[in-house]
């Protein structure tokens, strides 16, 4: 019973939320309520004992790329984004289509084949310790695929750092 | 009227009927227990707080050859007593051009991200509010949501002092962040966990029953990052007094100021709390001492506090350039190391 009723509130929550952080006019209220979104994620992770993602989600997230939100939204001028009219002229043609894509996302719901169910359900991962399963799969059995996104990583950073460098005379 | 008055009794009572009958009076001596150890611990740190305040100003002080405080009471020992009641009765303006919302809950989320880090923190064997498995996961997520209480305030004031202090300060913590939870990992790769309690469990078997002497790289980069982390001198670029009057919270005023004030002495306590358990060993010591169970834990709280104020007397401020090349630069690279090292003793024995 319990476990439902947390789930429903942070369903619930969680779309209010989107919607809030979407409808605001002021950009940093925006970001707030993205984190109070994030921290609804983390706790939907937990009712399924995944606290390892669940912290992650906050250290990450939270912490770290919605602080450069934030930094990049109060870098920019406000006064102007406020004040201007925020819909184009063609808003409604927008919210039809956006209907007509979800009718057909529901109409092909049903016909989405369910994955064959993994060992890792809400009571193993609790016995194990999450980050204990987490850690053993990630280097055992997806070590390619998280060494490619590692690699992917990388090349973003160095890419980063190229655009940013002050070229030296020479 | 009356008569809804009753059925909501009725409800109340019949509501209250169910959950017994459930055979949840465990679940509730529970709760009990819980709330009784959380007002103990914030007791405990308050009383802390406010006397971490005087003890910084009679050390400076007499480390400047001055008194520090001598008015109130026998060599102002209730100095932050009457600090406290001046801080509450004193009017709160808020700035007419504020963002009054988040101006509000500024500093109410640097205090709750530096307050509930305290649930994770095992005092001695068996006492720890919350003992989870991801307890030091907890401390540095609770620490990074931290920087949003200095951003807000700094950006809702509306001032351009404040909101210099904030980005700065917001930058700083960040970055130092980095180099935190890196110098952690080696404990936890020797600990082989992230529960508090199993890495004070896990050093019994080394020299006086410290990671201090495997980890001292760890332990001098943590240290570093911990006085970045909450603030402090020569780190204290965000409240550099004077360039940015007082940095992220000048326009605050009355107890919203004494909560930030709150907040960062509570940093301070639990960066030296969280020192103590991972690299001086935590509630052990060399030999037992009777019914003070957390006496060893003291010890070493009172040690690396002090520390801080010592720093605080003797070390100038950094400039911002200089701090963020010595986190970048040095830190996480000597983290790295630390690892590298960690990983290739683990691995021999």
């Amino acid at each position: 019973m319990l476990p439902q009723v947390l789930f429903l509130y942070f369903a619930f929550a969680i779309v209010a939320l989107s919607l809030a952080v979407i409808t605001r006019k002021n950009p940093v209220h925006s970001v707030i309520f993205m984190l109070v979104l994030f921290f609804h994620i983390a706790a939907l992770y937990l009712t399924l004992n995944a606290e390892f993602l669940a912290a992650i989600q906050i250290i990450v997230y939270a912490g770290a790329i919605l602080v450069l939100f934030l930094f990049v939204v109060l870098m920019l001028n406000l006064k102007e984004e406020v004040t201007e009219h925020r819909y184009i002229s063609l808003w409604a043609v927008g919210v039809l289509l956006s209907i007509a894509i979800s009718a057909i996302f529901l109409m092909t719901l049903s016909s989405i084949p369910l994955g064959a169910k993994g060992v890792f359900s809400p009571d193993v991962i609790a016995s194990e310790t999450h980050t204990v399963a987490l850690g053993k799969l990630l280097y055992t059995e997806f070590l390619y695929p998280f060494e490619i996104a590692s690699v992917i990583l990388l090349v973003a950073i160095v890419g980063a750092v190229v655009l940013a460098k002050k070229r030296l005379k020479s | 009227m009356d008569h809804i008055v009753t059925d909501i009794l009725e409800f109340i009572f019949l509501m209250w009927f169910a959950i017994f009958s459930a055979g949840t009076l465990d679940v509730l001596i529970n709760i009990g227990i819980i709330i009784l150890k959380i007002a103990a611990v914030v007791a405990v740190v308050m009383t802390h707080v406010a006397y971490a305040t005087y003890f910084e100003r009679k050390a400076i002080g007499h480390m400047q050859v001055r008194l520090g405080p001598m008015r109130v009471g026998p060599h102002g020992i209730l100095q932050p007593i009457a600090d406290f009641v001046k801080l509450f009765f004193k009017e709160d303006i808020i700035p007419a051009q504020a963002d009054k919302p988040l101006f509000y809950i500024a500093p109410v989320i640097a205090v709750f991200a530096a307050m509930s880090s305290l649930a994770v923190i095992p005092f001695f064997n068996g006492f720890v509010i919350a003992n989870l498995n991801i307890g030091l996961l907890f401390i540095l997520a609770m620490s990074s949501i931290g920087a949003y209480g200095i951003i807000m305030a700094g950006w809702s004031s509306n001032s351009k002092y404040s909101f210099l202090g904030g980005l700065r300060s917001s930058a700083q913590v960040i970055s130092y962040e980095i180099a935190m939870g890196l110098s952690l990992v080696g404990v936890v790769m020797m600990a082989g966990s992230l529960n508090l309690t199993d890495i004070v469990k896990a050093q019994q078997a080394y020299p006086l029953k410290m990671y201090i002497f495997p980890q001292f790289l760890g332990f001098f980069v943590f240290m570093v990052a911990a006085f970045a982390e909450t603030n402090r001198t020569p780190f204290d670029l965000p409240e550099a007094e004077s360039e940015l009057v007082a940095g992220y919270f000048v326009e605050y005023s009355g107890m919203r100021f004494a909560l930030f004030f709150a907040a960062e002495y509570i940093g301070m306590i639990l960066m030296a709390l969280l020192g103590a358990i991972c690299y001086l060993g935590g509630w052990n010591g060399p030999f037992q001492i009777p019914y003070i169970p957390f006496a060893w834990l003291l010890v070493k709280v009172y040690c690396i506090v002090f520390l801080f104020y010592w720093v605080r007397a003797t070390v100038p401020r950094y400039r911002y350039d200089q701090l963020m090349a010595l986190g970048w630069k040095i830190m996480i690279p000597l983290t790295l190391l630390n690892i590298v090292i960690t990983g290739v003793i683990k691995i021999l024995t």
